[in-house]
């Protein structure tokens, strides 16, 4: 029911509000949309999204996502920042796999500056990169049965994912924010012992994946509830600007590991890319997965091949970065991460642009919530996985 | 009434009676709520559950719990409807103390020896459904109103499979007392042996599965918990019940567990009879046994609620129509024919 309607109403008498009720009835039974605020304080918004929705009986009539709840403007701090202090903040932007949002910053910053990172630093990085990508992807495997009512695989996620990052802070010191890269290398070796350690964690992460396999893919009320659902044809979901994971469950067999600008030791590394047929919610489930299976693969041979040597280049104690500008690109967890980098020669970047996954993700929700239950709008929302830091920023 | 000889009145039994239902069913919530919420869960996802507080394994926990919804503010929201905000809990509630009314513990211990017990028990445990809209509705919140909505639309579709699914224990007894029933599984027989009587799970395992998968949804209880969705609806109806009143809901939902787990257990396992006690023997062992029988009823239906996603409600009606309600159905033809037939 519109204002204005609600305003003219409440200015006649009562006698007259009878006659209207009277009237309506007889032309046929009006039910009005219901509005329902999905947050921001609600448990399947994964922090503060909120979701302005339009109800007819549980259907959903239209969905607007409202951003903006959790915003710290980590664009404009950067450029009160020196180079080595942005770290800090971007490790802020995507909570789960920080180390991830260090890497594409760090290419940034020495690419402007003409350095490059050791090899051994360099297979640290991916090491590290890829076991924040199995960190975030564990959570996902367990949350996502959470959102269609199992609680228990969540508790699996989150006690699995515990070991990987007992990992990384054996490595850098920190669970969730390591603060560990350094432009031209790394602050620190990997500690004594690590690499078996790290060979063992990857047999708990397989174990942990056949069992996700098992428990929440090949549960069939699981599928009776994601199968189908929120269906992303490929090329609406690359018109919305989508990426990573969520983009790959829709058939497009797109990585930036692969297929971008070479960093890091990809190209080196021998992997498989992922893709599912359905572009539905089991589909983006069934790709993580497996990219999680990947990853833990991707780490083994990183340590096979891992070579020795120091960790960190030689780089000035002040760190002036020269006129310049670029674009760096990554495979995130989440999906393509970017940083556009402006210097003016000073200490710290003149402007930073950011580009998140999460954001162009979310975008699509107006289009592919219409019409659906609202059950299904938090399965959707589970699905693509989105992180509200990764949205906001 | 004559209780292991002694003599006690009416008005007596009538007290002792009351008090015995109500100590019960939240005794039985409190076990429940222990033994499976708290210790079963967490075993199940690898937790410890509450370890310290009481000393043995944390069985003060419970009682800590219930103090601290005592002491915590009774919110109601500015916009319900309070009388009846403040009675929904009271009508879920009740319902419980009215099922459990009619089940037997032993031959002679018995609240209320209903000819129709159980269509009684049946009748009087759809009542909840209507605290559980009163409370949807009086919450004033959007959320809320969902959540007893989806309770209300769900009502038919679980309803009748339970129905369908006694209706076979009740042809086969051949009366619709529960004392009867458990008398005429202790008095049956295996193919000519009735060393072990015959508990009706043997013949109406059909019945069984139907009454198990549609207590679940009676329950609320995961994979059909639609109206509490706390991912979805956070909550659903008890969305803004808060202190005591929330406390009732919580005795409301592990209370019908256990009515409905002792129900299930006099229906299909026998009750509280076992092979070769009688008398005054059996008054006495028959709640211990008739407990042991509800508790192993009981880790069925929470196992199953805390391994499964949940249904949509359009998957639950087509679940109930296409699957439940046929299967009853065979069940009571099979039933009928081979009653006739032997």
């Amino acid at each position: 029911m519109s204002t204005e309607r609600m305003v003219a109403t409440d200015q006649l008498a009562p006698e007259a509000l009878h006659h209207l009720a009277d009237a309506q009835i007889n032309v046929e039974l009006d039910t009005g949309d219901m509005i329902l605020n999905l947050g921001p304080q609600h448990p399947a918004t994964h922090g503060t999204l909120r979701l302005v929705v339009r109800l007819d009986g549980e259907r959903v009539v239209s969905a607007d996502p409202v951003i903006g709840y959790m915003h710290r403007g980590y664009e404009k701090l950067t450029e009160f920042r020196t180079y080595p202090q942005v770290t800090t903040l971007i490790n802020r932007i995507d909570w789960l796999s920080s180390f991830a949002n260090e890497v594409p910053f760090m290419d940034a910053a020495e690419k402007l500056m003409d350095i490059e990172a050791p090899p051994r630093a360099k297979y640290i990085r991916t090491i590290l990169t890829e076991l924040s990508r199995i960190a975030t992807f564990l959570l996902f495997l367990g949350e996502m049965g959470l959102q269609v009512g199992a609680l228990t695989p969540a508790f699996y996620g989150f006690r699995d994912r515990e070991h990987v990052l007992n990992l990384i802070e054996a490595v850098t010191g920190g669970r969730f924010h390591p603060n560990f890269n350094r432009i031209g290398g790394l602050k620190d070796d990997l500690p004594w012992g690590w690499v078996a350690e790290c060979r063992s964690v990857m047999d708990i992460v397989f174990e942990a994946c056949d069992t996700f396999e098992k428990l929440v893919a090949g549960n069939e009320i699981f599928e009776a509830r994601t199968r189908g659902i929120g269906i992303i044809p490929a090329d609406v979901g690359s018109s919305y600007g989508m990426s990573g994971a969520n983009l790959r469950a829709s058939g497009v067999d797109w990585d930036l590991r692969r297929d971008g600008p070479p960093y890091l030791v990809y190209p080196e590394l021998d992997f498989e890319v992922h893709t599912h047929p359905d572009a539905d919610s089991f589909a983006r489930y069934i790709v993580r997965l497996e990219e999680t299976r990947e990853s833990a693969r991707m780490v083994l041979q990183c340590l096979d091949a891992l070579p020795s040597g120091p960790v960190m280049a030689k780089v000035p104690r002040i760190i002036k970065v020269p006129e310049g500008e670029v674009w760096v690109e990554t495979e995130n967890p989440l999906g393509q991460m970017g940083y556009y980098v402006i210097s003016k020669g000073a200490t710290g970047p003149f402007r930073v642009k950011i580009r998140s996954a999460s954001f162009s993700n979310v975008s699509i929700l107006p289009w592919l919530l219409r019409g659906v239950f609202v059950p299904d709008v938090i399965t959707i929302l589970g699905s693509l996985y989105f992180i509200l830091g990764d949205i906001d920023r | 009434m004559e209780l292991l000889a002694l003599d006690i009145g009416w008005g007596t039994t009538l007290a002792i009676k009351t008090i015995v239902v109500l100590i019960i069913i939240p005794t039985g919530a409190l076990i429940l709520g222990y033994v499976f919420l708290l210790k079963m869960m967490s075993h199940m996802q690898s937790r410890l559950g509450p370890m310290d507080p009481g000393g043995f394994h944390g069985w003060y926990q419970l009682v800590g719990d219930g103090l601290k919804f005592i002491q915590k503010e009774d919110v109601m929201p500015a916009q319900a409807d309070r009388r009846v905000f403040a009675m929904a809990p009271a009508v879920v509630v009740l319902s419980t103390f009215l099922i459990f009314a009619v089940i037997p513990m032993g031959p002679d211990l018995v609240v209320k020896d209903l000819d129709v017990g159980v269509f009684y028990a049946l009748a009087v445990s759809s009542l909840s459904v209507i605290g559980v809209l009163m409370a949807g509705w009086a919450s004033a919140n959007k959320f809320a109103l969902l959540g007893a909505l989806r309770a209300a639309a769900q009502l038919i579709a679980y309803e009748l499979p339970l129905l369908l699914a006694v209706v076979g224990v009740v042809v086969q007894a051949g009366t619709l007392n529960l004392q009867g029933i458990v008398t005429a599984q202790q008095d049956g027989s295996i193919f000519g042996f009735s060393g072990l009587g015959e508990p009706f799970i043997l013949t109406q395992f059909i019945g069984f599965a139907l009454f198990l998968v549609a207590a679940q949804a009676e329950l609320t209880q995961t994979p059909f918990d639609m109206p509490v969705a706390e991912s979805e609806l956070v909550s659903g109806f008890m969305v803004e019940y808060t202190g005591f009143r929330f406390l009732f809901f919580f005795i409301g939902e592990f209370g019908t567990a256990f009515a409905f787990a002792a129900l299930a257990a006099t229906l299909f396992l026998g009750g509280w009879a076992i092979p070769g006690v009688e008398g005054d023997w059996a008054n006495i062992l028959g709640p211990f046994v008739l407990f042991a029988k509800l508790m192993a009823v009981a880790f069925l239906m929470f196992w199953v609620r805390f391994t499964y996603p949940r249904l949509r409600e359009d998957q639950l009606q087509s679940l109930a129509w296409k699957v439940l309600i046929p299967l009853g159905l065979l069940n009571l033809v099979l039933t009928g024919v081979f009653k006739v037939a032997f």
